[in-house]
């Protein structure tokens, strides 16, 4: 279903929880609402549903304005944190509760429960109570639930925080299939954000109630536009003393302009192994973290601080090392804008002419 | 450790005296004049008639509590019509009853609806009676067991959430069918213990009870009132059956309480 929310407001007494937020959804789309915890995404999620009113704003299903319809009206389908089960009733009560209220027959209703509990990988467990299964197998109830009614629109919140590390990615890949396959537009919201560029096919940021960006993860890690998103999504080391970063010294003419820069957009090196050496500058290794598949490198540029990794398939380097560094790009931002800057020094200074 | 066993002892010793030796004392002075005294204690008309009242407001007084317990704990933990403040006020008179003794509990009824006042005769001309009649003694039960219901099914509510209720309405039920089949289980534990605990109170009722009804022999007299009566009059034999009937039956609720409270802990 196409979804279009218009400076959508939510206070709640004197908290501004939600500000002029605006957005479209296409029909079909998996959508994750990303942002830091009590920034209002659970909050749109819920006016979304109905379970809130908006203070002001509209909020358009299929062009029809829903402001004024109770949840019961809305064919949304909801999955809570929680997953808030029924917990008196068998897994199948369950699923086929949003049926038995729209009272279908019996037949009807034992056939999709039977194919969403199949969908779902629950076959054998449909009597079953909660407290009998595992956090895995809850998150599918309450998935096969909210779809049993053949909602148009999906909405979850939180859908993985509740289940352990392992268990997450394998949940992950399997409802973003399951969503796939039935096509239905969905809409989650989490605070990780490995989940949503992972997950979503488009990602909306929201910081302190407001939309910071929209778009694909891609887009978003490549493009950030605002320094929040830029800071949020993936590592980063913020720079102040920009004169100091080799390439970048004339950005440091505009008063306040300060960089933002990913682990991987920097290249390390002992002498020699950096191709351009003109445009690399020396560093000192501070500290090194071992992480598992690779080394993080904490590195000191004059006073700069810089974080970056090194495979650990390249030679060890040690604490107190002089190696030499390459920033490839910065996101530079100040008070009124903030772009990417392409190192200039990485054009070679003596092309050769053929 | 002899200090210890002396304690030990000593709390055996007030308990006896306290509950245990009253007890005995009552089931013993109902048999005194044999089982035939306690019958005919039993099946004077006054008993029977104060049995009769008392019963007919335990009754009543349990339905209408329950019901009214029920939606009034439901709007104080789930409303979001009422305001934060007006919930704390609400609460707090909740507990009114609680508070207050039975006796100024009853003498409040007598002051507001007595023969004497403005409603009270009002509702005297429709050819309604309520001080000295039952729905003066009605009213005063409920003024004292009325915290009870709200009390037990609050804390439930709370620790239960809302969500399955948003569940249930996301999934296109409407409140009646979302109370019925997702709300009433989880809180039904906690109802039947409310309900015991309701029909225990009012069983036992007296003071409110006696300040509103008059004590009328054959008119508006409970049980409680005529033990009362019975002690009065040195009839100490009957007021014991009459006792015996109302320990009994406490005993009774009490059981059944226990085996609520179980069930309430396990769901």
């Amino acid at each position: 279903m196409h979804i279009e929310v218009r400076n959508l407001n939510k206070s709640f007494g004197d908290f501004h929880a939600v500000k002029d937020v605006s957005f479209d959804i296409e029909k079909g789309k998996l959508i994750g609402l990303l942002g830091p915890s009590g920034g209002g995404k659970t909050s749109i999620l819920r006016m979304l549903a109905g379970l809130e009113t908006p203070t002001s704003g509209d909020i358009v299903f299929h062009g029809q304005r829903v402001n004024d319809l109770p949840p019961q009206e809305r064919g949304i389908g909801f999955v809570f944190q929680n997953y808030a089960l029924f917990k008196h009733m068998s897994v199948y009560d369950n699923i086929a509760f949003g049926l038995k209220v729209k009272k279908q027959t019996k037949e009807q209703i034992r056939e999709r429960v039977m194919y969403l509990v199949e969908l779902t990988g629950l076959k054998g467990f449909e009597h079953r109570y909660p407290h009998q299964l595992s956090g895995g197998q809850r998150q599918r109830v309450a998935f096969a639930r909210a779809l049993a009614p053949e909602p148009q629109l999906l909405l979850l919140d939180e859908p993985f925080a509740a289940i352990d590390a392992k268990i997450r990615t394998e949940l992950r890949t399997w409802l973003k299939e399951m969503i796939e396959r039935l096509g239905i537009t969905s809409i989650f919201v989490t605070h990780d954000q490995d989940e949503a560029i992972e997950v979503a096919d488009e990602i909306m940021i929201i910081s302190k109630g407001r939309l910071e960006q929209k778009g694909s993860p891609w887009d978003i890690y490549k493009n950030p536009e605002t320094p929040f998103v830029a800071s949020f999504i993936g590592e980063s080391s913020i720079v102040e003393n920009l004169s100091e970063l080799r390439g970048f010294e004339d950005a440091s003419n505009v008063a306040g302009t300060k960089a933002l820069i990913r682990p991987e957009y920097i290249e390390i090196g002992r002498a020699g192994e950096i191709k351009l050496a003109s445009a690399s500058m020396p560093a000192v290794v501070k500290h090194l973290h071992f992480r598992g598949s690779e080394w993080m490198v904490e590195l000191a540029v004059g006073d700069t601080k810089l974080i970056t990794y090194r495979s650990l398939e390249k030679e060890v380097l040690h604490p107190g090392e002089e190696v030499n560094v390459l920033v490839h790009r910065a996101y530079l931002f100040n008070d009124q804008t903030s772009w990417v800057l392409e190192n200039p020094l990485k054009v070679d200074p003596m092309p050769i002419h053929i | 450790m002899t200090i210890r066993r002396t304690w030990i002892w000593l709390t055996y010793l007030v308990f006896a005296l306290l509950l245990i030796a009253p007890l005995v004392k009552i089931v013993l002075g109902a048999w005194e004049n044999g089982i035939q005294g306690l019958i005919d204690g039993l099946t004077r008309p006054e008993a029977l008639h104060a049995l009769m009242m008392t019963g007919i407001i335990v009754v009543v007084v349990t339905i209408i509590n329950t019901g009214f317990g029920i939606m009034l704990a439901l709007y104080l933990v789930r409303a979001q019509w009422i305001g934060p403040r007006m919930k704390r006020l609400l609460n707090s008179i909740v507990d009114l009853p609680f508070a207050v003794s039975p006796v100024i509990g009853g003498l409040m009824i007598v002051l507001l609806l007595g023969p004497q006042t403005v409603i009270g005769a009002l509702f005297e001309d429709a050819g309604l009676k309520i001080v000295y009649a039952l729905p003066g003694m009605i009213l005063a039960t409920l003024f004292v067991t009325f915290p009870i219901m709200v009390r037990e099914v609050m804390p439930v509510l709370q620790e239960i959430g809302a969500q399955q209720e948003e569940a249930a309405s996301t999934l296109g039920a409407y409140s009646w069918y979302t109370f019925w089949k997702v709300t009433w289980p989880s809180i039904r534990w906690g109802v039947i213990y409310g309900v015991v605990l309701t029909v225990a109170r009012s069983l036992g009722e007296f003071g409110a009870v006696l300040v509103v009804s008059g004590n009328i022999m054959n008119k508006t007299q409970t049980a409680t009132t005529l033990v009362y009566q019975d002690v009065e009059n040195f009839n100490v034999v009957a007021a014991n059956g009459i006792a015996l009937v109302l320990a009994a039956f406490s005993v009774g609720l009490l059981l059944l309480m226990e085996w609520a409270k179980k069930r309430k802990e396990v769901h």
